[in-house]
């Protein structure tokens, strides 16, 4: 299939590393091959420009680069955090997380909730929203961490953690934060924060995959997850994956120059597609509360068809997205993040996820909204319950033909 | 991404038989919204008793459609006996294949396809009229499990969920499946005697019996006595193998389509892969 152009709009699954990360990574893979521990300086000058990267991802995260540790991945830095806070409060057995984690938190909260630690998963309303008096009422004596993310990566939510934190300081609890979806979307300054630990993944931000940080307060227990060397300060053994590293440093550098362009242009752009699609195709709605939300990201279903089916259609014209249906979330059933919010069977089947991202352009939303209307209906066609619902909406009092 | 063959990418792109007959002599309907894949199969006959056109609408994904119209492309022009012969296994053959995972996008052409002809004959629609819900979540009986298991040879919870999502949600009924499967298999001896060689040439009639002989008193015949039934040679004419099942397998007719299956199956395995066993009533 010859694609005559390629609409990436699947931002949140990952990016495209920049070409200014990929050149800042060369040297890396050829001369520089250095150990950044070794005892010459050789390995001395990698070791310099991996403390320039530390520093540039603290400089993102409003940190100090000696409260960043590298790791592999987002998933390894969650894990990381969860376990760290059970290991270093040995007679904490209490977790508190919420339903619509990602599955790298709620996966390994339910692994450990199966190993004998009690987990409590807080539910969201039909906006995605916490209630947060009932997750202060959930902290207990023996709670050893609160996990929320920072943003949903189906929905974008935002949530409130600069102010969850709070409760939880108050408390005395440590609280993590699964920011994998939120750095370099919206402003964050942790050393303004009470969190005292939070997760990044390198490839949702224009990095390549394999890298990820994780963020530990000064002054937070840590045990580490990997054991071995002294590399990190050895809070994270393993040698260090240091062209991945300067490739993230590089990252976090144009994510800071460009969050304005985030949160203006790019927000624009999903705005228009986002209207232009509500607009153009019946019984569609957004899911996720509209007033905080990620700026690149729209959740929208489309009732009476299918994901699978729609991503297909869209992958046929070179538009990249993605889907919570049963049919593309890997099991049977619609996504966990929709069924905790409440969305309709109707909806939850036909919702489609686009992520836009710096590299998108008004010309990428015009090819979506001249391609998708159709697409929808031809499936309509083919759905049994389209025409039954046509009827009833025609039925009703006041309904007038879109 | 799954992986589609062209035929499943054609059938899902530009579907055959989109739609619905107005005045239908049989419609069938089954799935539902909740479940994420629902099918209505309409179709008429004609004058002659042969399906003259056949329709479908399909909320699902890509195989869920390409099924659909796999389905329908299958049925015209055959009569409903011809027709009520068709298996999801013919559906996935048809589109070259499916993934494991979406066989269950087949079952549900087959099951629509029984629930016309049944709407047809004016009969109530199934599998919900018999068995009992085994899996709550995508509502599916104790029945469809062990006729799906027996039609398509399925062993494994696993393979139970990709053909029938049963035990695709919250998982608890994993345990009750196993139990099905365990009860349906259980004719199936579980230590197996040493295998008759392989037959690879061609064999003469006098050899194909024997070996038919063979492997009846090897492999079927302990099964069915264990569960107090036999089974005797009747004849064999070309391919067609002529049994009569006596004692407690005759009266049984839940178990006549699994035990028609397992014998061919079995004499498949050891004989020849042309063997179609056939019942007798004695």
């Amino acid at each position: 299939m010859s694609h005559q152009r390629v609409v990436y709009m699947d931002n949140n699954a990952t990016s495209q590393t920049a070409p200014e990360v990929v050149a800042a990574m060369l040297p890396f893979f050829g001369e520089l091959y250095g150990n950044p521990s070794s005892m010459h300086n050789f390995g001395g000058k990698v070791a310099a420009r991996v403390n320039q990267a530390r520093e540039q991802v603290a400089a993102l995260l409003g940190a100090s680069p000696e409260e960043i540790i590298f790791t592999s991945c987002g998933t390894e830095s969650d894990n990381t955090a969860l376990t760290s806070a059970l290991a270093s409060q040995p007679d904490k057995r209490h977790i508190l997380t919420t339903r619509v984690e990602h599955p790298a938190v709620l996966n390994t909260c339910q692994n450990l909730a199966s190993q004998g630690y009690d987990v409590t998963f807080l539910k969201v309303d039909r906006l995605g929203n916490l209630d947060l008096t009932a997750l202060a009422e959930a902290i207990r004596e023996d709670t050893a961490l609160v996990s929320v993310m920072w943003a949903n990566n189906e929905t974008g939510v935002i949530f409130p953690v600069e102010e969850i934190a709070e409760i939880c300081a108050a408390k005395g609890v440590l609280f993590h934060t699964d920011a994998v979806q939120a750095v370099g979307k919206v402003p964050i300054n942790l050393n303004r924060t009470a969190i005292s630990m939070l997760a990044l993944s390198g490839h949702k931000l224009h990095a390549p995959k394999g890298i990820g940080v994780l963020y530990v307060k000064k002054g937070t227990p840590f045990v580490p997850f990997l054991k071995g060397g002294h590399q990190e300060h050895g809070r994270r053994a393993g040698t260090e994956n240091v062209p991945y590293i300067i490739g993230l440093g590089k990252a976090a550098e144009l994510a800071r120059k460009r969050l304005q362009d985030e949160n203006s242009r790019v927000r624009g752009l999903r705005d228009r597609l986002e209207k232009g699609l509500l607009k153009a195709i019946d019984a569609s709605m957004v899911n996720g509360d509209p007033d905080r939300r990620l700026p690149n990201t729209s959740s929208i279903s489309f009732e009476y068809v299918e994901g699978e089916s729609i991503l297909l259609h869209l992958s046929d014209l070179g538009i990249c997205a993605s889907s919570g249906s049963a049919c593309t979330s890997g099991s049977l059933e619609p996504s966990h993040v929709l069924r905790a919010m409440g969305v309709p069977f109707t909806a939850a089947h036909g919702s489609i996820r686009f992520s836009l991202s710096y590299y998108n352009s008004e010309a990428d939303v015009d090819y979506v909204l001249a391609h998708l209307p159709g697409i929808i209906d031809k499936l309509r066609t083919i759905s049994p319950f389209w025409a039954k619902y046509k009827q009833a909406a025609c039925a009703t009092p006041g309904y007038v033909e879109p | 991404m799954w992986e589609y063959t062209d035929k499943v990418k054609q059938y899902f792109s530009n579907p055959l038989n989109v739609g619905e007959i107005p005045d239908a002599d049989g419609v069938g309907e089954v799935g539902s919204l909740a479940c994420g894949d629902a099918l209505k199969l309409t179709f008429k006959l004609d004058q002659d008793g042969r399906i003259a056109d056949a329709k479908f609408q399909t909320f699902g994904c890509a195989s869920a459609i390409a099924s659909s119209s796999a389905l329908t492309e299958l049925i015209k022009g055959k009569t409903l006996e011809e027709a009520e012969k068709i298996t999801n296994r013919d559906i996935a053959e048809f589109l070259g294949g499916l993934p494991k995972e979406k066989m269950h996008c087949s079952v549900m052409g087959e099951e629509a396809l029984a629930a016309a002809i049944r709407n047809y004959r004016g009969l109530e629609p199934l599998p919900q009229a018999e068995g009992e819900v085994v899996c709550q979540c995508f509502g599916v009986t104790d029945k469809e499990i062990q006729k799906v298991a027996a039609d398509n040879d399925l062993h494994t919870v696993e393979e139970i969920t990709n053909y029938t999502k049963a035990g695709g949600g919250c998982g608890e009924c994993h345990d009750k499946i196993q139990a099905i499967l365990d009860q349906l298999w259980s004719v199936t001896p579980k230590v197996v005697p040493p295998k008759p060689a392989p037959a690879k040439k061609p064999l003469t009639n006098i050899q194909k019996m024997k070996l038919i002989e063979q492997t009846l008193e090897r492999e079927v015949r302990p099964a069915l006595k264990a569960d107090g039934g036999d089974i005797e040679l009747i004849d064999i004419d070309g391919d067609q193998v002529l049994v009569s099942l006596r004692g407690r397998c005759s009266s049984c007719q839940a178990s006549a389509a699994t035990l028609g299956q397992f014998v061919q199956s079995k004499l498949r395995e050891f004989v020849s892969d042309e063997l179609k066993v056939q019942e007798v009533k004695p």
